[in-house]
């Protein structure tokens, strides 16, 4: 199929569409209006349903009952409605119900403003909502990685039975490039036999979708089973990009938009006799640790960048534990990191400067 | 011997976990035996609440989910839209569905979602141990309503079958009391009612049963029953609130 | 080869779709592209801008800041954008609406009467497409045949009416800088 140009929350619901979802509850919020539109436009005509919820919080419940059915489902927000649905989303990872959420952040806190950031790093890999739990968070640097990333998070969602998180920002929402949809290699998922869909096959034991256990032991072993799992898809789904971290001596991490970014300052620096290269976590939850803890052992010092005030960073420090120094270079207010900027960054480290 | 009676299959065997003399238990058979008689059990998927009847899935012998506090339509509504020929209802309570929740009814109701609401009101938060809930009549004393509940603070309670009748896509709204056994019956032909509108796809359908909570009145059971008639009939007004041809 | 441009005017102009057509035509021509619109509250009517990036390289950052090209319709868009043109680079202005010039001497500006000829040729909204076809002239990031193709891709039957006086403003842009 050949390459189209489009707009990164068009190609992400085409993308859903491509993946089999056909259940779709959202609510407007500015920079993501364009997925809730495609997906009005798309799916009453595949014989699915679009449905605009009163709020993200119905929204997130609409999720939670329809995958709770059976069904692929997605929805999508930004930043202050991601907020919003973080109470649904708790339910969601405790009841073991797939789905995907994306999230195109835009800067806050509060109400903020409708430029991209990267604020919600914390809320998206730590929790965001109430309990121990955590979602699998896909960061695409590209409209063309956005698509195959809906794709996969549907399969991933239902290979665990997790909610799996895209975390775009404003700029990956808005950006249009080329993208093809390449025909979905659908893992094998297990059957949802688990799913509420009327119990008229007694085969299988009444359907139960519940993130309600009052007993201290039924609650641990729900615990154990969801550690259990995490540790599984740490072990399998980790993802992570290594760009001229060969002979590099200062190592850049960036993930999303600001990652790509990056890479031009890589190669920028590179033309300047500075041997910089890029880690990029592709999964932010589950974070490629390893990587950095590799990289340790190589390079001087590590400069992460972000649109945020510092989240990030502290994964790759934890990961590093103390072996290099970690450097932090970030943008704040919408505004979006310049190649120049990270060059500026390399050098100064370069000359022993923080 | 001849079978007088027999518990619905619509039940597990699970005892109900409710206080002596609530009416939850009565309610849960009313619902559970609609559905059966409606030869509708392997079509039934429930939505259960946050409140005293958080345990729901264990006792409608169906499939079942449970759902946030006030959140049940919203679930119900993904549901009805993946598996539109089931049989798709919410049990809630009044903190449940007339505070937290009203959003969610609301506007189920008016996209008139084919679904049923059991609203069971008892003018109380139960299971958090008898605060005021939207539903508290004027002057009712609960541990959050230590004097009374008073207009000019906090208003005058809700009347949800009211509110919803406004909306063009319900379909079907009545509201019967749990009081006495005349009562009952009546209860049990309305939520029924309510089931055929939904498998008619004529749009929302909502029962309001008026109940007692016994335990956190502080009264016997005879005496909430009592008290259900003379206080809360006067204020919430039985009968059809809206019925679509 | 790297080209990053900007393309800026009041909302209306057509600065998005003048900036889309070279990302369409780009993709034709087997390039690496990005179009980035702004976008929120300043879209309503007020000035809107794009960035386009057409590069032989995967493309990094989508952001322009430092341009090679930059296109300004109005005269808001000349005072934002002036200085974001790099030393040897391109300011084409469309002299129609912005009675100003520019005194940077290290770039190389062309003033365009877009509008001016737009109307000549009997369509107002042409005028981006006048500009256009001056860019084109004279930084070569894409062939205008395939900047015509992929305008009529976009148009469909229903405007196809419209192509030919699309391609004639191009040739009129194209003229002027000549």
């Amino acid at each position: 199929m050949a390459k189209k140009l489009m707009k990164g929350s068009e190609a992400i619901g085409e993308a859903a569409i491509q993946a089999g979802c056909r259940y779709f509850f959202g609510y407007p919020i500015t920079p993501q209006n364009e997925i809730p539109e495609y997906m009005s436009r798309r799916l009453p005509k595949e014989g699915g349903c679009f449905l605009q919820a009163e709020s993200e919080v119905a929204a997130i419940n609409m999720v939670y009952g329809a995958a709770g059915a059976g069904a692929r489902v997605m929805t999508s927000s930004s930043s202050p409605g991601i907020s919003l649905k973080q109470e649904g989303i708790s339910y969601i990872a405790c009841a073991e119900l797939p789905c995907v959420i994306v999230n195109m952040m835009r800067v806050g806190p509060g109400l903020g403003g409708i430029l991209p950031a990267q604020g919600d790093y914390f809320q998206a890999t730590k929790g965001g909502g109430h309990g121990d739990y955590h979602l699998v968070v896909l960061a695409p640097s590209t409209v063309q990685e956005a698509a195959d990333m809906v794709m996969e998070g549907f399969d991933i969602a239902d290979t665990y039975r997790i909610p799996v998180m895209i975390l775009g920002d404003g700029m990956i929402g808005q950006i249009m490039e080329p993208v093809e949809f390449k025909v979905h290699q659908k893992r094998q998922v297990p059957e949802k036999t688990w799913a509420a869909t009327g119990w008229s096959d007694k085969s299988r034991p009444r359907a139960i979708i519940n993130s309600l256990y009052i007993e201290a032991e039924q609650m641990k072993a729900v615990s154990e089973r969801l550690l259990a799992r995490y540790a599984q898809i740490t072990e399998k789904e980790t993802k992570v990009e290594e760009f001229m971290m060969d002979d590099a001596q200062y190592c850049i991490a960036a993930y999303g938009t600001t990652a790509r970014i990056a890479k031009s300052a890589v190669v920028k620096a590179r033309q300047m006799g500075i041997k910089a290269g890029l880690i990029r976590p592709i999964t932010i939850w589950p974070f490629p640790s390893e990587a950095f803890a590799k990289a340790a052992e190589q390079v001087k010092a590590f400069l992460t960048v972000e649109m945020s005030t510092g989240q990030m960073v502290e994964d790759v420090r934890l990961a590093v534990a103390g072996k290099k120094p970690v450097y932090f270079k970030g943008t704040l207010g919408g505004f979006v990191p310049t190649t120049q900027d990270m060059v500026n960054e390399l050098v100064k480290l370069t000359e022993g400067r923080e | 011997m001849a079978i007088v009676f027999k518990k619905t299959k619509m039940l597990t065997d699970v005892p109900f976990h409710y206080c002596p003399g609530c009416t939850h238990g009565i309610a849960h058979r009313l619902v559970a035996e609609c559905i059966e008689e409606l030869g509708m059990e392997d079509k039934a998927i429930g939505v259960a609440p946050v409140g005293c009847a958080v345990f729901a899935y264990n006792y409608f012998n169906c499939d079942m989910m449970e759902a946030a506090h006030g959140r049940a339509p919203a679930v119900a509504t993904g549901i009805k839209r993946v598996h539109p020929d089931k049989l798709v209802f919410t049990y809630q309570g009044d903190g449940d569905l007339a505070s937290i929740g009203t959003a969610e009814i609301v506007h189920a109701a008016a996209r008139g979602e084919k679904i049923t609401t059991i609203f069971i009101n008892n003018a109380i938060y139960g299971m958090t141990g008898g605060q005021m809930a939207p539903t508290t009549l004027e002057g009712q004393v609960t541990t959050t309503s230590p004097y009374g509940r008073q207009k000019e603070h906090c208003g005058l309670p809700i009347r949800m079958s009211e509110l919803i009748a406004t909306l063009d896509g319900a379909c079907y709204v009545e509201r019967v009391s749990m009081h006495d056994v005349p009562n009952i019956i009546r209860a049990k032909k309305a939520i029924k009612k309510a089931l055929i509108c939904q498998m008619e796809r004529k749009g929302f359908s909502f029962i309001e049963l008026l109940s007692t909570c016994p335990t956190n009145w502080g009264m016997t059971p005879t005496a909430a029953l009592t008290w259900l008639k003379e206080n809360m009939i006067p204020y919430y007004p039985l009968g059809v609130k809206k019925e679509v041809e | 080869m790297l080209h990053q441009i900007i393309s800026a005017g009041f909302g209306g102009q057509g600065v998005l779709l003048l900036g889309q057509l070279i990302a369409y035509a780009g993709l034709k021509e087997e390039k690496n592209v990005s179009w980035l619109p702004s976008y929120g509250p300043e879209m309503r009517g007020g000035t809107a801008n794009c960035c386009v990036v057409v590069s032989d390289e995967e493309v990094g950052s989508p952001v322009v800041t430092e341009a090679d090209v930059v296109v300004v319709m109005n005269r808001p868009s000349f005072e934002k954008y002036e200085n974001n043109v790099v030393p040897g680079g391109k300011l084409f202005v469309n002299s129609s609406l912005i009675d100003l010039r520019s005194n940077r001497t290290d770039i190389e500006v062309y003033y365009v009467p877009a509008n001016h000829i737009a109307d000549e040729l009997g369509n107002g909204r042409v005028a981006n497409m006048v500009m256009l076809g001056a860019v084109l002239k004279k930084t070569h990031i894409v062939s205008p045949k395939t900047a015509i193709e992929c305008l009529a891709a976009s148009f469909g039957e229903r405007k196809a009416h419209l192509i030919p006086i699309n391609e004639q403003a191009l040739e009129k842009g194209a003229e002027v800088v000549r």
